[in-house]
């Protein structure tokens, strides 16, 4: 079995791991199926009477604008989850790449490498995306995920490095090399698997963080724009109605909470599983 | 030591100096000009644009804007803000009181009521305590800092009535009250964000100290103490922890930087007058030299936090300073 499949199957032996999974399993369903099923997210069909309690016709009730808020949810879980599965791959993917080059070629590529990421480090991202927001007027969503990933990069880059570090001057690596691998054959075939169960946990991790800062960003009114739903700008919208209507803050506030234990659960489980000592 | 000393304080000036570089170099690659945003709220003559771009130095080359950029900030000047009309360094100075008490408290909780949580995990290993601690803190991280505001603000301030619910002072205090009252009545507004962002965040000072603990209880000389019949308590915080400490002494530098950017969405819910409401506020208003200022500041705190927390090191265990 594949390094990364044998780390999955021990996250489904884990309880934490397994509730984790259904969770987010449950989320990505709803995220899904929503648009098929439920009404539409934006639809405003009795303006009058909105801020509705919880009802069969509306299971998580109605926002103050009347609103479905089950129907809010299942669209912000469609954004929030993308907007996290893309930047996390894409600050994954770079993360990977600069380390694994940084780490096997050495030398100036490095020091120059790492001198950039340490100070990058050293720049919270919540910070560089306000920086970017507060420049870039009403910035176009696909810019959004793309400025997240960008900033998210810098920590899995130093993971990686120091994974190959490691390994560089191992046998095996020595014996690849010796039948003649190039050095892209070295890093992506030997070297890079083994940075899989980091990565990974790095990941799934990444997901929780994005989620929370997604919300925060939208919570602010910076993040994603209305009319698109979001679980963070549901709760800004319903914070005049806390109290009167308090099912359109409280599902939103749930489904962030739970997507990013979800994350956070199956991080853990990966990382017992990558390494027993730590559990 | 003193080598090292003087290495690893130039590197932390290198790693700060880049992220200003780096600062500097984002500002100028995204698109939009920080000054069109002022035409939307007033007519405004292009004559007066070319005037507020020489102000603001937009009208010079990229390198002297940078050379300038560079010389201002080592000097201690972040420029102007565009929405205050007034020093950047001016205005950070008026909210850094504001974020320091309310990160400070935070930091406070964290490394107290943290550790010793995380102690007590450690010691309780596997068992119900352990369990339910590592459930907590785990709900406390995953909830939106922002939504746990507005529900204990609700809890707190309009429910029970005990709490105000935002701000840092109460307008019907007086000028003239003493000293005691308005310290009463500053942390009585302090409770609530202290506890808000302290909820959200223990849960690492406690991971953090399980982990290390549990490295700890693990080694011979614990077994020693046991065997020597030295009472259990007395061999956890006695002998074991003071060797779980060093690991903490590295969330320590990784922590420092809360002091401003932890609060951002806190201080929000809150209207807690400092450097994170600042921030927010200025995204609005376009305001770059304010958070340009505010990013350096905390960029500042996290260097700052890594050189700490390698000195403590370098401090507490001989091995680091002559490695």
């Amino acid at each position: 079995m594949s390094p990364a499949g044998a780390l999955l199957r021990a996250v489904w032996r884990r309880m934490s791991g397994r509730i984790g999974v259904v969770v987010l399993a449950a989320m990505i369903t709803g995220a899904v199926a929503g648009p098929f099923v439920l009404p539409s997210p934006i639809a405003q069909p009795d303006i009058e009477h909105g801020g509705r309690p919880p009802s069969l016709a509306h299971p998580m009730g109605t926002d103050q604008l009347s609103r479905d808020v089950l129907a809010r949810v299942a669209g912000g879980a469609r954004v929030s989850l993308s907007v996290a599965a893309i930047a996390v791959a894409m600050s994954i993917g770079v993360g990977a790449l600069v380390g694994l080059f940084a780490g096997y070629k050495g030398g100036a590529v490095d020091a120059v490498a790492m001198r950039l990421v340490d100070a990058a480090l050293a720049i919270p991202r919540l910070f560089l995306l306000l920086l970017l927001l507060a420049l870039w007027e009403r910035i176009p969503l696909v810019v959004f995920i793309v400025a997240v990933g960008a900033t998210g990069w810098f920590g899995t880059s130093r993971l990686v490095r120091g994974e190959v570090l490691r390994l560089r001057e191992s046998e095996y690596v020595a014996a690849a090399r010796a039948l003649g691998g190039g050095g892209g054959r070295i890093m992506f075939r030997h070297l890079l698997p083994n940075a899989i169960g980091p990565l990974l946990v790095a990941a799934t991790l990444g997901v929780g963080d994005v989620i929370l800062l997604e919300a925060g960003l939208s919570f602010l009114g910076l993040g994603i724009q209305p009319p698109t739903p979001s679980w963070g700008g549901m709760i800004f919208d319903a914070r005049e109605v806390l109290v009167t209507a308090p099912w359109a803050s409280v599902f939103p506030a749930l489904a962030i909470t739970l997507t990013v234990l979800a994350a956070n659960l199956i991080g853990d489980a990966l990382r017992d599983a990558a390494d027993p000592r730590s559990a | 030591m003193g080598r090292w000393l003087a290495a690893r304080v130039a590197h932390a000036i290198v790693t700060l100096a880049v992220a200003a570089t780096l600062l500097f170099f984002l500002m100028r690659i995204v698109p939009g000009d920080p000054l069109s945003r002022l035409s939307d709220d007033r007519p405004i003559s292009p004559r007066e644009i070319a005037r507020l771009r020489e102000r603001y130095g937009l009208d010079q080359p990229l390198g002297r804007q940078y050379a300038a950029f560079l010389s201002g900030t080592a000097r201690g000047d972040l420029g102007v803000s565009i929405e205050f009309g007034r020093p950047v360094t001016r205005l950070i100075a008026e909210r850094l009181p504001a974020t320091l008490l309310l990160g400070g408290t935070v930091l406070l909780l964290n490394f107290t009521l943290g550790l010793w949580l995380g102690v007590r995990q450690a010691v309780r290993r596997g068992g119900a305590t352990d369990r339910w601690l590592e459930i907590a803190s785990l709900a406390g991280y995953s909830v939106p800092s922002f939504w746990l505001g507005l529900l204990l603000a609700w809890l707190a301030a309009t429910r029970w009535r005990i709490l105000p619910s935002g701000g840092m002072h109460d307008v019907l205090l007086g000028p003239d009250a003493g000293m005691v009252p308005v310290t009463i009545d500053v942390l009585r507004h302090l409770v609530l964000p202290a506890l808000t962002l302290s909820l959200v965040s223990i849960a690492a000072t406690m991971r953090y100290q399980r982990t290390a603990m549990l490295e700890a209880l693990a080694l011979p000389f614990v077994q020693t103490a046991r065997a020597k019949g030295i009472a259990e308590r007395r061999v956890v915080w006695h002998h074991a922890w003071r060797n779980a400490l060093f690991p903490v002494i590295t969330l320590f530098g990784l922590w420092l930087p809360i002091l401003v950017t932890g609060s951002v969405f806190v201080e929000q819910v809150f209207a807690w007058p400092g450097l994170g409401s600042l921030a927010a506020g200025a995204v609005g208003g376009r305001d770059y030299p304010l958070l340009m200022g505010t990013a350096l500041l905390a960029s500042a705190l996290v260097v700052a936090g890594g050189l700490i927390a390698d000195l403590l090191y370098a401090l507490l265990d001989p091995r680091v300073r002559h490695a």
